[in-house]
């Protein structure tokens, strides 16, 4: 039928694994607005819900790197990442195999997209899950854009692909919801983690609140990795969400959160 | 230096129980289906998470691979940053170390 929800939020594996670390109250206020989240979410009446990650080597390798996948299957697994580690116990997720054909056929017009009958969850979906589904009642199609193995797609190509799901979701009879879900500014996984440049994602956030694409793709990669990080690379989960919905963001909630290595965010977007 | 077999393995380890298994029980065995230097092989083996690190792992990668030694977190950061003391700056990749080997910034 159309697109019913665009949303974005952080995904870092902290967040639910190294939860009892951080202030309680920091954690608190996150957790209730990914409550809040999950509300709007569901009261959009999704038939299902696509997750744009940028994943961290689950599934794809730099022996075959797509710079954009689209899950293609009945159901997925995960975490891939040891459940204890990420407190989040291992699930089976449902798909939609016909509307994964339907939504591939669209995207591939304008986008030459990479699809995928096996697809297994890592944090960058099962996070976000484990807060918007925590019952496993949502039909969900896994995306991804590479934001972990250079050469890395272009900003105006993450764009592309944004308006290329909009369109494919407009052109099935279901209710699509779309959440994109990556870091601002961080430096994940390293020693530096923890170091986020809070001016930094502010003024990413400013350009994504007013929907402004020429600014969200002024940026270039050696900007981003100098001022946000490797981690910063995944700024293409919140364009493609903002290009797929096409109208001005909300942050309802941004907090810098070092424990869990990045500036905690949660965003829904107009859709237009 | 063979960084994309260093990281090839470890990231099919990472995501495969059976090769873990199998790595748990014969590691020499597993690392030799990899072209490997002699320097990444010892660092595998030991395993030497700093040194691993600074021949360029992407960090992604290299963080379940610490968990799977049962290297927890602070722990884990602080093998990097020893391993950058001791060898050197990072290498190879896109995960290097933008802060001084002191500083511990997550608290952690």
């Amino acid at each position: 039928m159309s697109l019913v929800f665009s949303g974005v939020c952080s995904h870092a594996p902290g967040i639910t694994g190294r939860a009892a670390r951080a202030p309680a109250d920091q954690k608190d206020a996150l957790y209730a607005v990914f409550d809040d989240m999950r509300a709007r979410l569901h009261a959009a009446r999704p038939d299902a819900v696509i997750v744009i990650a940028a994943e961290h080597f689950a599934n794809f390798f730099m022996n075959n790197m797509p710079a954009y996948a689209l899950g293609m299957s009945e159901s997925y697994e995960g975490p891939i990442e040891d459940p204890e580690w990420l407190a989040i116990p291992k699930r089976k997720a449902r798909g939609d195999l016909s509307l994964s054909q339907r939504l591939i056929s669209e995207v591939q017009q304008t986008v030459d997209v990479a699809f995928c009958e096996e697809w297994r969850f890592d944090h960058g979906i099962m996070v976000p899950l484990h807060f918007l589904d925590p019952h496993n009642e949502l039909i969900v199609i896994p995306a991804n854009i590479n934001c972990q193995g250079p050469p890395l797609t272009p900003l105006h190509r993450a764009w592309a692909f944004g308006e290329a799901l909009r369109r494919a979701a407009d052109a099935v009879p279901e209710r699509i919801a779309l959440v994109g879900t990556g870091g601002i500014s961080h430096w994940p996984a390293t020693p530096d983690s923890g170091r986020i440049n809070e001016a930094w994602d502010r003024d990413f956030l400013d350009r994504w609140s007013r929907g402004d694409k020429d600014a969200m793709l002024a940026y270039t990669d050696t900007e981003t990795y100098a001022e946000g990080g490797q981690g910063g690379f995944e700024i293409r989960t919140f364009i493609a969400a903002a290009a797929a919905a096409g109208g001005k963001g909300t942050v309802h909630h941004y907090q810098p959160i070092p424990i869990f290595a990045v500036g905690c965010t949660i965003g829904t977007l107009e859709i237009v | 230096m063979s960084l994309y077999q260093l990281s090839k393995l470890l990231y099919e380890l990472n995501r495969d129980d059976t090769l873990k298994t199998r790595f748990r029980a014969d590691p020499r065995d597993i690392v030799s289906g990899y072209t490997l230097s002699e320097e990444e092989r010892e660092a595998i083996l030991r395993p030497d998470i700093g040194l691993l690190y600074v021949l360029g792992v992407n960090g992604q990668i290299l963080m379940h691979f610490a968990a799977l030694c049962g290297i927890e977190w602070s722990d884990y950061l602080q093998r990097m940053r020893d391993g950058v003391k001791q060898h050197g700056p990072v290498r190879a990749g896109i995960y290097a170390m933008t802060t001084s080997v002191d500083e511990k910034i997550s608290g952690a």
